[in-house]
C-alpha cells in the first residue's frame, strides 16, 4: 500500500512540473506585464510608477495598489492609431491565412498522396527553409522584391509589366508575400499530418456509395482534415497577428501592424506601461480564437462519447 | 436472434430452396457477373491472370484462397477500384468497363469497414442514400427499417467510435446493403471478428442473403468459412482461379494436390497407377503398398498421382479387422491430438510415413482405448480415397 501511495506523490509531481514551468514562465511575466500596464511613465529606473516595496509593509501596499490605474487602457481605446492597428493586423492575419490555406491545403494534399518513397523527399523540401535564418530570407526578399530585383527583371523579361516596373517593396504586397511564403511549413505540416493517416478505403467507400471524387472530398476528406486544417489555422493566424519583423522591413510606412506600434511604444517613446496595455490587449484578442477552438474540441468529443 | 419455432421452420424452408439452387448446371440460368479472361498486373507482376468465371443471380459465391492470391484484387476490379489490364467484366449482360465507381450498382464492404468516423451511424447509413437525392423522409424509413435488419435499432445517433467491434461490423453491413444493390461485395467481412461471434455472423450472413435475395460475393482467406456460407466457392491461387465447385464438391472432389490439401485436412499418399477399370483405381503406394480407391477417369496406368485421403474417413483399431475389400495398414501410434470434439491420431507406418487420422469422441473419454506407441491397423473405404491426377 505504501509503495502505491509513493508512485501516486511521484505521478502528482511529474503533472506538476509543466504547471510549475507555465507559472514561472508565463503566469508571472504576464502579471509583470500586466501590472505594469496599470502604471504610469515616469522618467526614472525602471521607467513607471509606481514600484512596489515590500519594505514599506501593509501601509505601503495599500499606497502601492491604489496607485494603480487602468488609463493606459481608455488611452488605448480612444486613440485611432491603436485600435488602426489592431484591425489592421487582424486583417493582414486573417488574409494571410485565407491565402496559407489556399496554397497549404493543395501542397499538404499533394505531398500525402505522393509515393511513399518520395514523401519523405517532398516533406524534406518543405521544412528545407527553417535551414536558413529567418532574418536572411525575409532580406533576400528584399533583393528579390525591389524595383531592380529579380522579380521586376522577369516579369520585364516575360513582358508581363512595362517599364517602369512597378514597386513591390513597402507595400502590403509585399507583407502577404513575406509571411505566407514564412509561414508555409506551419500550415502544410499539420494538414499534411491528418491527411496522410487518412485511411483511403474511406474514399473508396464513398466513391463506392455513389460520390464522384470532388464529392468524396467535400463530404469525407475534408472534414476529416478539418482538426488539422484549425491547427494549421491557429498556428499561422496568432502568430501573424503579432508579426513584427516583416511588415518592418517588406512593408511601407502605411502599413502599421500592432507588433510594429508597440516596437515604437518601447523602443522609441520609452512608455513602457502604454506597450504593456497594448500587449495585454493584443493577447486578451488572441485568447478569444483558441478557447473557441478548445470548446469545439471538447464537445466533439463529448459527443462521441467519451 | 431469436429462436421460435417459426424462425427454424423458415430456416428449414429455406434450407431446401437453398438445396434446390444450381442455377450454374441450368443453361437458361441468367449470368448477373461475368469475368471474362480477367488478368491485372500491378507493376510487371500478375496479380490475377485470365480469370473467367460465371456468377449467378441471386448466388452466394466465395473467392477463397491465400492471401495475396489476387482475390481481393478481382473483387475491387468488380467494385470498379481497379482497372484490368486485359479482358472483359459484365453486369448484367453489359461491359462496365467505362462505368465509374461511383455508378456502378455493387456496393462493397470493407475490410476495414471505412466508417465515416465523423458521422453517426444513421449518418453512414443514409450515405449512400443521400447520394441518390432521395426524399427525406424514404431515406429515414429506409435508415431505420435496415438498422432494424442488423439490429442496430436505438444505436442510430452514435458515432462508430462509440460501438464494439460487431456492431461496427453490422452498421458496414447495412450502409453497404441500404442501396439494394444488384451484387454485395464482401471483403474479408469477418476477419476482425473472435471465432464466435464469426461463426454467428456467418449464419446471420446466410439469412440477410435469403431474405433478401440479393446476389452476395465473399472474399475470404478462411475456408470454413467459405465452406458455411457459400453455394459455390471459386478457389484462388497466384492469380488464377483454380477450381470453381459448391462446397461438399471442392471437399470432396478437389482437382489437385494444392486444393486437397489447401481445403481441410488431408493425407496424400503418392504413387503410381497400376490399374484402372469399373471398380476402381489400384495405386501402388511406396509409402503404404497397393491401394484402392475410386475411379479416376483420367488416370492411365503408369501415371504418378496422389491418393487423396481425408482423416476423418480412416478408422483405427488395435486389431485387424476383418473387412474384405478395404483398404488397410498398419502403424503405430506416434501422436495423439484431443480436440475435444475429435481426437486426432498422428500413425507412423512402418514405411515411415506418417498418417492422420480423425476419430470423433462419440462417448465421453475416460480411458483411452488406443493409447501412445500401440500397433494398430488403419482402414478406410476405396470410395473414400481420391486419385489425384495434378
Amino acid at each position: 500500500m505504501a509503495g502505491s501511495r509513493n508512485t501516486g506523490w511521484g505521478a502528482r509531481l511529474v503533472v506538476l512540473v509543466p504547471y510549475v514551468w507555465l507559472a514561472a514562465f508565463f503566469l508571472v511575466p504576464f502579471l509583470i506585464v500586466l501590472k505594469i500596464s496599470l502604471s504610469q511613465t515616469t522618467i526614472a529606473q525602471p521607467p513607471y510608477t509606481p514600484v512596489f516595496d515590500p519594505a514599506a509593509g501593509w501601509e505601503g501596499l495599500k499606497a502601492f495598489l491604489s496607485a494603480l490605474s487602468p488609463e493606459n487602457y481608455t488611452f488605448i481605446a480612444s486613440d485611432w492609431l491603436y485600435l488602426g492597428s489592431y484591425l489592421k493586423s487582424l486583417e493582414i492575419a486573417a488574409i494571410s491565412t485565407l491565402l496559407l490555406l489556399l496554397i497549404g491545403f493543395p501542397l499538404a494534399y499533394g505531398v500525402a498522396r505522393a509515393p511513399r518513397r518520395w514523401q519523405p523527399a517532398l516533406f524534406m523540401l518543405v521544412v528545407l527553409p527553417f535551414w536558413t535564418s529567418f532574418l536572411i530570407r525575409i532580406y533576400a526578399w528584399i533583393n528579390i522584391l525591389q524595383r531592380e530585383g529579380l522579380l521586376n527583371q522577369v516579369l520585364l523579361a516575360l513582358r508581363i509589366v512595362d517599364e517602369p516596373p512597378p514597386a513591390w517593396l513597402s507595400t502590403d504586397t509585399a507583407v502577404y508575400i513575406g509571411i505566407v511564403y514564412s509561414y508555409l511549413p506551419f500550415m502544410v505540416l499539420p494538414i499534411y499530418a491528418t491527411l496522410e493517416r487518412m485511411d483511403e478505403s474511406l474514399i473508396e467507400a464513398a466513391a463506392d456509395l455513389g460520390c464522384p471524387w470532388w464529392k468524396a472530398f467535400w463530404l469525407v476528406r475534408l472534414p476529416l482534415a478539418l482538426p488539422g486544417v484549425i491547427a494549421g489555422a491557429l498556428l499561422c493566424f496568432i502568430p501573424i497577428v503579432g508579426e513584427f519583423v516583416i511588415p518592418d522591413l517588406l512593408g511601407g510606412s502605411q502599413t502599421t501592424m500592432i507588433g510594429q506600434t508597440l516596437w515604437t511604444e518601447f523602443f522609441a517613446n520609452r512608455d513602457w506601461p502604454v506597450a504593456s496595455a497594448v500587449a495585454v490587449v493584443l493577447l486578451c484578442l488572441l485568447v478569444v480564437p483558441i478557447v473557441v477552438y478548445q470548446h469545439l474540441q471538447t464537445r466533439d468529443l463529448a459527443r462521441s462519447g467519451h | 436472434m431469436g429462436n421460435g419455432g417459426a424462425e427454424t421452420k423458415n430456416e428449414v424452408n429455406s434450407q431446401r430452396a437453398r438445396r434446390a439452387f444450381a442455377p450454374w448446371a441450368d443453361h437458361a440460368a441468367r449470368v448477373l457477373v461475368r469475368f471474362d479472361g480477367v488478368s491485372k498486373r500491378f507493376a510487371g507482376l500478375a496479380a490475377v491472370e485470365g480469370v473467367s468465371l460465371d456468377i449467378y443471380e441471386g448466388e452466394f459465391f466465395a473467392l477463397l484462397g491465400p492471401s495475396g492470391c489476387g482475390k481481393t484484387t478481382l473483387l475491387r476490379m468488380l467494385a470498379g477500384f481497379e482497372t484490368p489490364n486485359e479482358g472483359r467484366i459484365q453486369l448484367d449482360g453489359q461491359d462496365i468497363a467505362a462505368v465509374p465507381p461511383y455508378r456502378r450498382p455493387v456496393n462493397m464492404m470493407f475490410q476495414s469497414y471505412a466508417l465515416f468516423p465523423h458521422l453517426t451511424v444513421e449518418g453512414n447509413v443514409a450515405f449512400g442514400l443521400k447520394q441518390e437525392r432521395l426524399p427525406r423522409a424514404e431515406i429515414a424509413a429506409r435508415v431505420h427499417d435496415m438498422l432494424a435488419l442488423v439490429r442496430l435499432e436505438g444505436f442510430g445517433k452514435r458515432k462508430p467510435d462509440a460501438l464494439s467491434g460487431g456492431q461496427r461490423q453490422r452498421v458496414a453491413l447495412a450502409r453497404s446493403l441500404v442501396k439494394r444493390p444488384r451484387v454485395l461485395l464482401l471483403d474479408e467481412p469477418l476477419a476482425a471478428l473472435d471465432k464466435k461471434l464469426r461463426e454467428e455472423t456467418q449464419f446471420e450472413l446466410m439469412h440477410l442473403q435469403e431474405t433478401l435475395g440479393l446476389t452476395f460475393i465473399i472474399v475470404t482467406h478462411d475456408q470454413q468459412e467459405a465452406m458455411t456460407v457459400a453455394d459455390r466457392i471459386g478457389v484462388m491461387d497466384q492469380g488464377r482461379l483454380v477450381q470453381v465447385a459448391t462446397p461438399p464438391e471442392i471437399y470432396e472432389q478437389p482437382n489437385s494436390r494444392w486444393i486437397a490439401d489447401f481445403i481441410g485436412d488431408v493425407n496424400l499418399l503418392e504413387g503410381r497407377v497400376v490399374d484402372t477399370g469399373h471398380a476402381g483405381t489400384v495405386v501402388a503406394s511406396a509409402d503404404a503398398g497397393p491401394l484402392r480407391a475410386t475411379r479416376a477417369p483420367d488416370a492411365k496406368p503408369g501415371d504418378a498421382v496422389a491418393v487423396a485421403l481425408r482423416p476423418e474417413k480412416i478408422r483405427i483399431a488395435r486389431e485387424r479387422p476383418a473387412a474384405a475389400g478395404e483398404n488397410c495398414v498398419a502403424g503405430t501410434v506416434w501422436d495423439i491430438g484431443y480436440l475435444g470434439d475429435l481426437s486426432i491420431y498422428k500413425v507412423r507406418l512402418d514405411s515411415g510415413f506418417v498418417m492422420k487420422a480423425a476419430v470423433a469422441n462419440l462417448t465421453r473419454l475416460i480411458e483411452r482405448q488406443i493409447g501412445w506407441d500401440d500397433r494398430v491397423w488403419l482402414t478406410w473405404a476405396p470410395e473414400a480415397a481420391m486419385v489425384l491426377t495434378r
